[in-house]
C-alpha cells in the first residue's frame, strides 16, 4: 500500500520566555490513501500542532514530513484545511468564499464557467446550493462549517485536514454533520486527518485513532485500528459490541493511562 | 395610531423639549445682556439672510451659501489629499513593523500640535492664503487616517491570515479580498474623525486667512458688530458638521461586519 502522508521522527519545539518548550517529539505516522485518521488526546497534547505541521502552517524543528512523496515545505492546495471556527471571510458570500479557493487552484487552467461550476458543485456536495448567495452572518454555525468543508474540498486536496471541525457546534448539529461527512468522504474517497476530543466521533468516523500522550513533549501513545464495517450507522452502533469495545479502549487510554494529574 | 403616538412620545418629544429649553435659556440670557440678540431677533435676521443665500456683491460680500460652499470645498480638497496619502501610508505602517517603529516618534510628536500652528508654514511655502488653508486641513486630517488605517491592518485576525496561507493566495488577492475589506471599517472611523477635525479647524483657519468662507464670514460680521449673523453662523456650522457626521456613520454602517 502506498504511504500517502509520511511523518518520521518529527519534533516540534517553541521558543518561549522560559526557554525552549518541546511540544511534540518522536512522532512517527504513516497514513494511507483514503484513510480516515483522527488525532485524540487531552487539551494541550499537541494534536492541533501536529495538524498544523501537516498543513504546513508550522515547520517542524526536526524530522521529515512528506505528502505524496514531496516534502511539506509550507501550506499548499494539496492539503485542504477546515478550521475549528470556520474562518469564512464575512464580506464574501458562501459562493465567493469557495470560489476564492477554486480560483486559486484551477484559475490558471480552466475557464470562468468551469470555475463557477466547480464552486457550485462543492456547495452542492455539502447540500448548501440554496445558501450560495448568503453571507456567513446570515447562516447557522453548522452551515458555516459546511461551507468551510466545501471550501477545503473544492481544491481537490490530496488530504483533508480538520481541526476540531464540529467542536463549536451543538450535539445534534454535530451528529448531523458527522453523518454528512461520512457520506462525503465515501463519495470523494478523501484522505482525512481530523483532530477531535470527542471519543464517539473518533470511533464512528475513523479507520485508525491516533491517541496522544499528555504534553509537554507529547508523542503518539497508541494507535487503535477501528475495523467496524462501513458504511457505519449511528443507531446501529449504539448497540454494537465492537463499537463499545473500541470506545472503551479509547476511554481507558484517555482516563486511565493518560489521566490528567490535576483537572 | 398607537404606533405614531409611541414614536411621538419616545423619539420626538425629548429632543424637541431640549431645543425648546435651550431657546428659552438663550431668550432669558439675552434679556440680561444688551449686546446678545435674542432668539426672535436672530430668527428675523436669518429669514432675511436665507431669502437670498447666493448673492454676489464683490469678493468680500457674498451670500452665506457661497461662504459655506467655499469652506466645504477647502475641506474637501485638503481632506481628499490627506486620504490619498494617509490611507496608503497607514497600510504600510500597519503591515511593516519597521515602518511603524520608524514613523511612531514623528507621528506621536506632530499629532497633538494644533493644526493652526502649521498655517504660517503653509503661507510661507505656498505663498497664498487659500492653499495655506487647504494645507492646514490636510495636516489636521492626515493623522487620524494614518493611525486608524494602521490599527485596522494590525487588528487583522490571525484566522484570516491562516486562510490566506492555506489557500496560498497571491499578495494582490490577500490585499483585495482580505486586508482591504478587513481594514475598511477602521479606515472609515479614521475618515470620520478626520472630517470632524477638518470641519472644526476650517472656521479658525479662515478667520486667519480671509477670503470667502464661513470662518471669514464670522470674522467679518464681528467687525460689523452683527452678532445675529455670528449666532446664525454657529448654528449653520453645527448643522453642516452634524450632516457630514451622519452621512459618514451611514456609510460606515454599510461596511461593518
Amino acid at each position: 500500500m502506498k504511504k500517502y502522508v509520511q511523518i518520521e521522527n518529527v519534533q516540534m519545539s517553541f521558543a518561549t520566555k522560559q526557554g525552549t518548550f518541546v511540544a511534540l517529539k518522536d512522532i512517527d505516522l504513516k497514513i494511507e490513501r483514503g484513510e480516515f485518521i483522527t488525532l485524540i488526546g487531552h487539551s494541550g497534547c499537541g494534536k492541533s500542532t501536529l495538524l498544523n505541521l501537516i498543513a504546513g502552517l508550522l515547520m517542524p524543528t526536526a524530522g521529515v514530513m512528506l505528502c505524496a512523496d514531496r516534502e511539506i515545505a509550507g501550506p499548499g492546495p494539496d492539503r485542504g484545511v477546515v478550521f475549528q471556527n470556520h474562518s469564512l471571510l464575512p464580506w464574501l458570500t458562501c459562493f465567493e468564499n469557495v470560489h476564492l479557493a477554486v480560483e486559486r487552484v484551477f484559475g490558471a487552467t480552466e475557464s470562468r464557467a468551469q470555475l463557477q461550476q466547480r464552486t457550485s458543485a462543492a456547495l452542492a456536495l455539502v447540500d448548501l446550493t440554496h445558501a450560495e448567495h448568503k453571507y456567513p452572518h446570515e447562516i447557522s454555525g453548522g452551515m458555516k462549517q459546511r461551507v468551510g468543508i466545501a471550501r477545503a474540498l473544492s481544491m481537490q486536496p490530496k488530504v483533508l485536514l480538520m481541526d476540531e471541525p464540529f467542536g463549536a457546534l451543538d450535539a445534534l448539529t454535530r451528529a448531523h454533520l458527522q453523518d454528512e461527512l461520512m457520506k462525503i468522504v465515501a463519495t470523494t474517497n478523501s484522505t482525512v486527518v481530523m483532530v477531535t476530543h470527542d471519543v464517539d466521533e473518533a470511533v464512528l468516523l475513523s479507520d485508525r485513532i491516533v491517541m496522544m500522550t499528555n504534553g509537554p513533549a507529547a508523542t503518539i501513545g497508541e494507535i487503535l485500528t477501528v475495523d467496524l464495517p462501513k458504511p457505519r450507522n449511528r443507531l446501529a452502533m449504539a448497540n454494537d459490541a465492537d463499537y463499545h469495545r473500541l470506545r472503551g479502549a479509547v476511554l481507558e487510554f484517555l482516563y486511565q493511562k493518560q489521566a490528567r494529574k490535576a483537572a | 395610531m398607537m404606533k405614531f403616538r409611541k414614536f411621538f412620545a419616545e423619539s420626538l418629544v425629548p429632543p424637541l423639549l431640549g431645543i425648546a429649553l435651550f431657546i428659552l435659556f438663550w431668550a432669558v440670557l439675552s434679556q440680561t445682556s444688551e449686546n446678545l440678540p435674542g432668539p426672535m431677533k436672530t430668527w428675523d435676521s436669518a429669514v432675511v439672510l436665507f431669502s437670498d443665500p447666493f448673492y454676489q456683491k464683490g469678493p468680500n460680500d457674498q451670500g452665506i451659501g457661497w461662504n459655506i460652499l467655499a469652506s466645504l470645498q477647502r475641506v474637501g480638497i485638503g481632506f481628499g489629499f490627506a486620504a490619498l496619502i494617509g490611507i496608503p501610508l497607514g497600510f504600510m505602517v500597519g503591515r511593516f513593523d519597521f515602518l511603524n517603529k520608524m514613523s511612531a516618534p514623528i507621528v506621536n510628536m506632530l499629532r497633538p500640535v494644533s493644526p493652526l500652528a502649521w498655517l504660517p508654514i503653509g503661507l510661507l511655502v505656498l505663498k497664498a492664503a487659500n492653499p495655506a488653508a487647504i494645507w492646514v486641513i490636510f495636516i489636521s486630517s492626515i493623522w487620524p487616517m494614518i493611525i486608524n488605517t494602521a490599527m485596522g491592518v494590525r487588528q487583522l485576525p490571525q484566522d484570516y491570515l491562516n486562510v490566506a496561507r492555506v489557500l496560498n493566495l497571491s499578495e494582490w488577492k490577500i490585499f483585495t479580498k482580505i486586508l482591504f475589506p478587513a481594514t475598511l471599517p477602521y479606515m472609515l472611523t479614521g475618515i470620520r474623525l478626520a472630517i470632524g477635525t477638518a470641519w472644526l479647524v476650517i472656521v479658525a483657519a479662515e478667520m486667519l486667512t480671509g477670503g470667502v468662507g464661513i470662518g471669514f464670514w464670522v470674522w467679518d460680521e464681528w467687525n460689523n458688530l452683527n452678532v445675529e449673523h455670528i449666532i446664525i453662523a454657529i448654528i449653520v456650522v453645527g448643522i453642516v458638521g452634524l450632516l457630514l457626521e451622519t452621512l459618514l456613520v451611514k456609510i460606515a454602517k454599510r461596511f461593518s461586519y
